[in-house]
């Protein structure tokens, strides 16, 4: 004993701060980001025509051009995101509200973007926690986007803090029911959630095409649109044009935060954690694990629900066909980037809603198509997903402790 | 002569452990040299090291003489010696040719492999060391005993001298591993020789030539089986005596905790598993239920547990009718279940262990405030119980994942303990622990059948049912073939009923006189 004790001291402080810093899983995840940051510059840089050029001139000259084209990128990419610094200081020396607005703008659009991300995310972040892979969230973000725009401009008469509330609750009770029956399918006859909620997302898609078509249709208007939302159902905005900041980003932290509670201070989290970690050990331990699954599975709808109703009453006011691009989807990699924790959501749906919004600047100042930031989120996804790649490259070590890890049946398991 | 295999001084060092601490170690040619030791004494590292998996940090390795470096397996292998792991490396879906021949493929021209001649020097090895193996069947066809032979044949095939077995036993049937040892001499008979790595004292008394004893990364001593007994080995490896009898006093049954009236159960293949099963538990007493493993011990555990609806019969527990409840209702009346799986059923693998101490009374007070949990409660009584029931663990809120085995059941025991209950459920309690581990939880069940708690105990180890029952019952095909006295009863008896045989008034009158004489 005495001499492992020896052992021990030995080794000065340093050592140990990186070897516990090397341990720790959002090292990697900071380390995949930044990997695949510098992976995506070099993409850049290859499709860039000027770095040949400049290669058949000299080799120093095609270096710097390289790191000249990632450079451009990723600037532009960062003024998209976050405004460009020199303007948001003149603007603030000029001291003209229009011109600060309109220099601080593309940080808080960047907020607008990541708020659905962070419910969707949320969303199949709590199906993770329990066991089931929700691929529906997209579905479930267009349910919750049609009954919150129905309570949004059918209910007339009721002021903005009971209306605000109500429409939000409509659409998360519209996404609840699309995440209910892929739930309550699991829960009682074994079917694969998988491939129910795929099926739901097509149902929810006509679905939702068909009401704006017909029966949801704007009288007054020829194309397919719903009427717009009483004023008193939108979500608050903090400043004038151009930012479109709104109320809707404080519900997401504020949602967040009480996921995070529900799920790691409750007995109710508990149970549906102990269902996602090992059902058959809840079982054992007297957990109903088919209410537990329908339970999370509703839950689950009702966050993607929310995700489409801040959408249409914080943004667009009014429904239209195929009016989200692809958030429910995104949603699953950025819950795995956020290691399935509600607050690991709502940085990597930051991160994303920053990339979002960035690239669109991006694509205009340096040419560079947008689906540079798909490469991106891909390449920072797959190194996430395979952290030895990671820590081979950085020479980590291992973590000692094993983390909670997520555990989703595959095919035909049980 | 220089030895076969010799090692010396071979130390390794984890971050906070010395794994192993100054080991030598010598094989003779021809020898089972037997490594015995409880889980966690440093005999699985070592034998790592010979094979390569960790390289010692000090220490040198000799064979026939020639020091040696052994970087990896296949250093070891160029070396002479192979290893069985505990866990089989096979592919179900090849065949037994295929998966010996993986690794170090023939080829013939253009690349083909050569089955037929890999297949040829299977057969000779199989029959020269009479292990029986069909070079032809397909892996995921072949019984768990087989199977370890044909890792035993993947070493032939390169030529190996030295096998090293690790913990070879632990996934056989009691007649796959009497084969097993029969093999184990045969193969030391033909000039191989084997390191035999085990924490069961009977099997080494059994089989082994010479004993080498580790306790915490130190050799403690050696002997052979026929100086020692098992007493003095048992006392060696945990570092105390070791009481291997369980002291037992009279038993006074009170009232019937558990009755079970014409059950009946399916299982998974939609066949009666239990199949009108009658019995009745009283407190303060042990009903052991011994019987080959599957022959509906486990459906039988199931149902009563509430985790398994029977299709016909009763059960009441503690005097209510639990046959159609869920588990929550039986486990509140007073009933604790010690679950046959206990990281699939008992534990949940990824949470601390104070959460599993409270997996099945999260909600109660003073755990549970309405739907807040109360951590600081669940961690005082997490402490608490590490205390109380010797959990090493390097905190309360380390994974129970990383715990060892015996300490994993210690969870489960000192969660299903702490809590008032009048009925114990206890499935193959000791399964896989050290003698150490099975000290304990075998004088915990004893404690609580004298605090008045009634205990159904159900084992495939024939001695662990005999020495803690008051009363035996023996499942044969999802019968019970007998219930009997466990003063009454024999070893030989019990056997045959296992089997399925039920003795005659004759014998079970010479049963008793038998053990009337060994008594006085």
């Amino acid at each position: 004993m005495e001499k492992q004790t020896q052992n021990k001291k030995k080794q000065n402080a340093v050592g140990i701060f990186f070897e516990e810093l090397s341990k720790s899983t959002g090292l990697v995840t900071f380390l995949a980001i930044l990997t695949g940051i510098i992976l995506s510059g070099l993409l850049v840089a290859v499709t860039t025509v000027e770095v040949y050029d400049a290669f058949s001139v000299s080799f120093w000259d095609g270096i710097k051009e390289i790191f000249k084209a990632a450079w451009a990128t990723y600037s532009s990419l960062f003024i998209g995101a976050f405004g460009d610094p020199t303007k948001i200081i003149t603007a603030f020396q000029g001291g003209d509200g229009l011109a600060i607005r309109r220099a601080i703008n593309p940080f808080f659009e960047s907020l607008v973007q990541a708020t659905p991300y962070i419910f969707a995310g949320l969303s199949v972040a709590l199906g993770f926690r329990v066991g089931l892979f929700n691929i529906g969230a997209e579905g479930q973000l267009f349910m919750g986007a049609m009954t919150g725009v129905f309570a949004g401009y059918a209910i007339t008469g009721l002021p903005a803090y009971i209306h605000i509330p109500v429409a939000l609750l409509a659409g998360a009770l519209g996404g609840a029911l699309w995440g209910f029956v892929p739930g309550f399918l699991k829960a009682k006859t074994g079917a694969h959630e998988v491939i129910i909620t795929i099926m739901m997302n097509y149902i929810a898609f006509k679905l939702t095409d068909f009401l704006i078509n017909g029966p949801m249709q704007d009288p007054n208007e020829y194309t397919p649109k719903t009427p717009w939302i009483q004023e008193s159902a939108h979500l608050t905005r903090f400043f004038g044009d151009p930012i479109r900041f709104h109320l809707g980003f404080f519900v997401a932290l504020g949602v967040a935060f009480l996921i995070y509670w529900l799920l790691f201070k409750t007995t109710w989290g508990f149970e549906l954690r102990t269902v996602g970690s090992n059902p058959s050990g809840a079982r054992y331990a007297g957990i109903n694990t088919t209410k537990s699954t329908i339970i999370a599975m509703s839950l689950a709808g009702s966050l993607a629900g929310l995700a489409g109703a801040n959408e249409v009453l914080g943004l667009n006011f009014r429904m239209v066909p195929s009016f989200s691009s692809g958030y429910g989807f995104d949603s699953i990699a950025l819950a795995l980037l956020g290691k399935t924790h509600p607050f690991g959501v709502v940085l990597s749906a930051l991160l994303f809603g920053f990339l979002r919004n960035g690239s669109r600047q991006m694509q205009l100042k340096s040419g560079v198509p947008i689906d540079i930031v798909s490469i991106l989120q891909a390449l920072i996804l797959a190194f996430i997903a395979a952290p030895a790649i990671i820590r081979t490259i950085y020479r980590l070590k291992k973590p000692d402790i094993e983390e909670e890890s997520i555990r989703v049946s595959g095919w035909g398991g049980k | 002569m220089a030895s076969l295999l010799e090692l010396k001084g071979i130390t390794k060092r984890f971050p906070g452990v010395l794994a192993n601490d100054r080991i030598d170690l010598t094989l003779e040619k021809g020898e089972i040299h037997a490594l015995l030791g409880e889980n966690g004494a440093g005999k699985t590292t070592l034998m790592n090291i010979l094979y390569g998996l960790y390289s010692p940090d000090e220490g040198e390795i000799f064979v026939n003489g020639q020091k040696v470096t052994i970087n990896g397996p296949t250093d070891a292998i160029r070396a002479g010696i192979g290893m069985v792991h505990q866990h089989f490396m096979l592919i179900p879906v090849f065949t037994v040719t295929e998966n010996i021949m993986l690794g170090e493929e023939d080829v013939k021209m253009a690349g083909f492999l050569d089955r037929k001649k890999a297949a040829e020097k299977i057969k000779k090895i199989s029959d020269t060391y009479k292990l029986n193996v069909n070079p032809n069947s397909y892996v995921k066809d072949l019984p768990v005993g087989t199977q370890q032979r044909v890792e035993i044949i993947k070493i032939l095939f390169r030529e190996a001298e030295i096998l090293i077995m690790d913990e070879p036993s632990a996934v056989l049937t009691p007649q796959e591993v009497d084969e097993l040892f029969k093999i184990m001499r045969i193969l030391v008979d033909q000039g191989k020789s084997i390191i035999f790595i085990t924490h069961k004292l009977r099997e080494v008394m059994e089989c082994a030539d010479r004993i080498t004893v580790i306790r915490g990364g130190k050799v403690v001593g050696s002997t052979t089986p026929q100086e020692a007994d098992t007493k003095k080995l048992a006392a060696m490896m945990v570092g105390r005596e070791v009481e291997l009898k369980v002291k037992k006093t009279k038993a006074k049954p009170g009232n019937t905790a558990l009755h079970v009236e014409n059950l009946r159960v399916l299982n998974a293949q939609e066949q009666f598993a239990v199949d009108g099963v009658s019995f009745e538990v009283r407190e303060g007493e042990v009903l052991g239920i011994a019987g080959v493993q599957g022959n509906g011990q486990t459906e039988l555990v199931r149902a009563l547990a509430g985790l398994l609806p029977p299709t016909e019969g009763k059960i009441e527990i503690l005097g209510k009718e639990t046959t159609k409840e869920k588990p929550r209702f039986i486990s509140e009346l007073g009933s604790a279940h010690i679950p046959e799986d206990r990281q699939k059923d008992g534990l949940i693998l990824a949470f601390p262990v104070s959460e599993n101490l409270v997996l099945n009374s999260y909600f109660h007070k003073p755990f549970a405030k309405g739907i807040r949990l109360q951590f600081n409660e669940i961690a005082e009584n997490g402490k608490k119980l590490v205390d109380n029931f010797d959990i090493r663990t390097p905190s309360i809120n380390t994974p129970v994942r990383n715990l060892s085995g015996g300490n994993q059941q210690k969870v489960i025991v000192a969660r299903e303990f702490s809590r008032p209950i009048k009925l114990l459920i206890a499935s193959q309690p000791t399964r896989g622990l050290d003698v150490g581990s099975i000290e304990y939880i075998h004088e915990r069940l004893m404690k609580k059948r004298e605090e008045g708690c009634a205990i159904l105990l159900i084992s495939t180890e024939l001695d662990e049912v005999i020495q803690l029952s008051d009363r035996i019952a023996v499942m044969y095909r999802g019968k019970i073939l007998d219930i009997v006295n466990a003063e009454d009863s024999s070893k030989e008896m019990l056997g045959l009923l296992m089997a399925g045989i039920k003795p005659s008034e004759e014998m079970k009158q010479k049963a008793k006189k038998e053990e009337q004489i060994i008594l006085t």
